[in-house]
């Protein structure tokens, strides 16, 4: 990785904590940092209810945090003017998980693609702007006749596509994608993430990805960040992630992924893991240690620090001599 | 050895107003003693309807045609009066569905839901239920049990809800149990346990299982058998072998390269399957998979194809495999394949 390129989004010791009555919290994050490049794909792992959509919503913007910083471009995201938020706005665009419920019914299919480019003035006249609606179809695999219809009238991978045609159609720079596979079937997640694939090559596009299924991860990823429970605990270039995972948590989760080969499957020694993630009574010390088979007394007692163990690979635990022999 | 399950020529339809959706178009499936069989597909192939068939509990507006046949350990399915099919359901068949959180009933306690099961199957007495209950809870791997039985669904976590279905599913030791997409709600270290837990019960109380899934990883871990289905028909069946590594049907080998895998290149594009399923109302009379296969020809969207048999349990419907179509490497050019190897 270049080093002396400028992140284009930097998130620093970000904190997330939402009430839950009784004076007691939940953290959603707690502390989480890292960087996002120009034109490169981030993945963000971790299972339901580590804090990795959260994350992604509050870098855009759509939630405050609770303390930490993000930026964009240098700017904070959460400190701009107005004036400042709204070419933010333009910049940074998001794809929603569930291609049904992101979708206004009562809108045509050219109206929802449009409305950015309404809201930031880009089309110079009506026909302008009904060619940028032509335009932003094609680009993602619909047609012109599309443009009049209705959601309801679509299957969910192309209900996905005119989510992506939105986010597109304000010419972004930034786009966060939120499980934007999980809702479809397998056949249609290879022509959305094929899509994807082809659209950054041509736009210079970044990516913040956000997903659970790490081998889709794997394969549209430049860097991974791996969460737990609030946490980063590693973070890597995809390919040294996966050759080489130095954390117990993404060793666990990189195991239990089954592996479409029965021969394989029969080989290898799968890593199941007891419990599930839940926080920790006492807010100190490593999230994972409750389920974890290296777990020390130091684990309970101070939270890890992320550090760089090789050259960009990042991980968060006390004992990775013992662990990775 | 005679078979626990066979289903011959089912046939389902769906009453709608748009017309009647032919969600399963006549397949025969059948599953061994203490075998383990998967039924593979996407959403809306009929997988969900067929697994819901066995156990006839397809509700108006659908319907199982006239003629399909179901065989259950020698006994006609079909045929079950209201009172045989209460026996059948849950106490020699049971099924698993994906969304547990629905499946249960909030206003009961987990403990009395497993009960409810043993009460009437096995006749137990309530102090022998409760403590039937409980046992059952710690072999799904449910700790503190006792405490565990007198909480609600909402009280548990995902894995745990899941895990009772799979107490209840078991409290009667079935000779089959249905897994519909059992593990995907829940996240992967969760679905390693289960499906571990699963096969672990599978050899303790001799069960056949059927896994219905979309998910071909899971498969591979589990399955002795697999059948591909898609469009409401079987396009490929064969053991776990066959349909991963001596794959005859475009569909199931465009299945198997649409998902990328942790072992192999990344940032190489995936074959993708353009398109989407044909409408099941108005069905189409070739092979259902012609308009989005690349090997496509004239024959196949005229007439659906039938079974070509590669060995006592591989086969594949495929008019590749007739005599006359050309050679596709891979697929029915086996010369060709050996060279790529």
């Amino acid at each position: 990785m270049e080093r002396e390129r400028k992140p284009l989004v930097e998130v620093r010791e970000l904190k997330k904590y939402f009430p839950v009555g009784h004076k007691e919290v939940v953290k959603a994050l707690d502390g989480v940092s890292f960087e996002i490049y120009q034109g490169e794909t981030v993945g963000l792992v971790g299972e339901s209810g580590c804090g990795k959509t959260t994350c992604g919503r509050i870098i855009l913007g759509l939630y405050d945090k609770t303390d930490g910083q993000v930026l964009y471009r240098g700017r904070d995201v959460h400190a701009m003017s107005r004036s400042e938020q709204y070419a933010f706005k333009k910049n940074a665009q998001i794809v929603f998980q569930d291609p049904y419920s992101s979708l206004d019914p009562r809108m045509t299919v050219a109206d929802i693609i449009a409305e950015g480019i309404d809201v930031h003035h880009l089309a110079r006249d009506r026909q302008d702007r009904l060619q940028k609606i032509y335009y932003y179809l094609n680009a993602v695999g619909l047609n012109e006749s599309h443009a009049s219809r209705f959601v309801h009238e679509f299957s969910g991978g192309q209900r996905q596509r005119i989510g992506i045609a939105r986010a597109l159609a304000v010419e972004p720079e930034f786009i966060m994608l939120d499980e934007p596979i999980s809702a479809l079937d397998v056949s249609i997640q290879a022509q959305v993430v094929n899509l994807l694939v082809q659209l950054q090559k041509e736009k210079g596009l970044t990516y913040l990805f956000v997903a659970h299924d790490l081998a889709m991860v794997k394969h549209i990823s430049d860097r991974i960040v791996v969460m737990y429970l609030g946490t980063v605990v590693e973070t890597a270039a995809s390919e040294a992630l996966y050759a080489r995972p130095l954390h117990p948590y993404t060793q666990v989760l990189i195991s239990a992924i089954p592996i479409p080969d029965p021969e394989k499957e029969r080989l290898r020694a799968a890593q199941t893991i007891q419990g599930e993630a839940t926080v920790a009574a006492a807010a100190e010390g490593c999230q994972f240690r409750t389920r974890c088979r290296y777990a020390t007394e130091q684990c309970a007692r101070e939270m890890p620090e992320l550090r760089e163990i090789e050259p960009g690979h990042f991980a968060a635990c006390h004992n990775l001599n013992v662990v990775n022999g | 050895m005679s078979k626990l399950l066979e289903i011959e020529d089912l046939r389902v339809c769906y009453h709608t107003y748009q017309g009647d959706v032919q969600s399963v178009r006549g397949i025969d499936l059948d599953i061994g003693y203490e075998e383990s069989v998967a039924l593979v597909g996407e959403s809306g192939c009929g997988k969900s309807v067929t697994g819901k068939s066995i156990l006839r509990l397809i509700q108006a507006p659908g319907e199982i045609r006239e003629g399909s046949r179901i065989t259950f350990d020698g006994r006609d399915v079909m045929a079950m009066s209201k009172k045989e099919l209460r026996a059948y359901r849950g106490g020699e068949a049971s099924i698993i569905f994906q969304d547990a959180l629905a499946s249960l009933n909030p206003t009961m306690t987990v403990g009395r839901q497993i009960m409810e099961n043993l009460l009437y199957h096995r006749r137990l007495s309530k102090k022998e239920a409760k403590a039937e209950a409980v046992r059952l809870l710690e072999s799904v791997g449910i700790p503190k049990a006792e405490q565990r039985v007198n909480q609600y669904p909402h009280e548990l976590s995902g894995g745990m809800r899941q895990r009772v279905m799979i107490a209840i599913a078991f409290a009667c030791q079935p000779k089959l149990l249905i897994a519909d997409e059992p593990t995907t709600a829940l996240d992967v270290t969760i679905q390693s346990q289960i499906l571990k837990l699963l096969k672990q019960l599978q050899t303790e109380n001799h069960t056949s299982i059927l896994l219905i899934t979309h998910d071909l990883g899971v498969v591979a871990s589990i399955a002795e058998r697999i059948f591909v289905m898609y469009s409401g028909v079987i396009m490929e069946r064969g053991s776990g072998e066959d349909i991963f590594y001596r794959t005859r049907h475009p569909y199931t080998r465009a299945l198997l390269r649409a998902v990328p895998r942790l072992d192999g290149d990344s940032k190489q594009t995936l074959d993708s399957i353009e398109g989407t399923p044909p409408d099941l109302i108005a069905p189409p009379t070739g092979c259902p998979f012609a308009q989005r296969c690349k090997y496509c020809m004239p024959v196949c969207e005229k007439q659906m194809p039938e079974s070509t048999a590669f060995s006592e349990r591989h086969s594949a419907a495929c008019w590749l495999h007739h005599e006359m179509a050309p050679k596709v490497a891979g697929i029915n050019d086996f010369a060709e394949v050996l060279r790529e190897v």
